[in-house]
């Protein structure tokens, strides 16, 4: 599991990139807190394109990163695969990450 | 494709959630399942073998998970088992973002995303004496394709 980090402007972008998982997610957690804990953006998308695989332990490392920094900025969810796309539709995501 | 079956039986260690659900999706693909089809018992998978390695043995890594997977016509049938410490109240932990562990950080989601994903999803469990997930799925009845 690789997080990649691009800014546009004002948005930053992080690539999820590989499996999500039980057993990637505390990498994932920390990397994700360490790019977040030193950038300076408005919005935040993360570019679900090159994940190739995400069960429900992905929604509580995203939901985590949301509580964290919710009330700065806004988060946004771009590209994901249709299997991902159910799970953040059962799961209610879109509330509070919105599909661009 | 006529009946097949299979069982594997590995350490509850997340190191192996990756290869459980790879060797169910490839035992499945006998039935010429679609992308999003594999995706789907992936998915079911892996949420089953994560609550045995993380609720069923408390991330302990002792202990071992079993899947025994049945296809059957386009019927494929998986059954995963764990000798953990169980369930007290099944339907109460099936219910969306019910979960015993870490609630900052965990969905409480796994049993809807199994559901959500499979045709059928029943679970048995017996505290102290662990906890079965029996899962169905028909290959072709197009209906996430919709």
């Amino acid at each position: 599991m690789n997080v990649l980090a691009k800014k546009d402007k004002g948005d930053l972008i992080l690539s999820l990139i590989g499996e999500l998982d039980d057993h990637t997610s505390a990498e994932t957690r920390a990397r994700l807190d360490e790019i977040l804990e030193n950038a300076v953006f408005d919005c935040l998308i993360f570019d679900m394109k090159k994940l190739s695989f995400m069960d429900s332990t992905g929604i509580g490392v995203l939901i985590g990163r949301y509580k964290k920094i919710k009330d700065k900025h806004k988060i946004y969810i771009a590209n994901p695969s249709k299997n991902v796309d159910m799970i953040f539709q059962i799961s209610g995501l879109y509330n509070v990450m919105p599909k661009i | 494709m006529c009946e097949n079956k299979m069982t594997l039986s590995f350490l509850a260690v997340s190191e192996n959630e990756s290869f459980a659900r790879s060797a169910v999706a490839a035992f499945c693909l006998g039935l010429n399942p679609t992308i999003e089809e594999i995706g789907d018992i992936k998915t079911a998978v892996s949420e089953a073998v994560t609550n045995s390695i993380v609720h069923g043995y408390g991330n302990s890594g002792k202990g071992f998970v079993t899947i025994t997977v049945a296809v059957n016509g386009e019927t494929v049938t998986i059954k995963i088992a764990d000798e953990g410490k169980g369930i007290d109240d099944v339907s109460k932990a099936m219910q969306p973002f019910f979960t015993s562990g870490d609630i900052e950080e965990r969905s409480g989601m796994g049993f809807t995303v199994m559901q959500a994903m499979m045709d059928e999803v029943n679970v048995e469990s017996q505290p102290k004496s662990g906890t079965t997930v029996f899962m169905k799925k028909i290959i072709g009845s197009g209906v996430r394709d919709a």
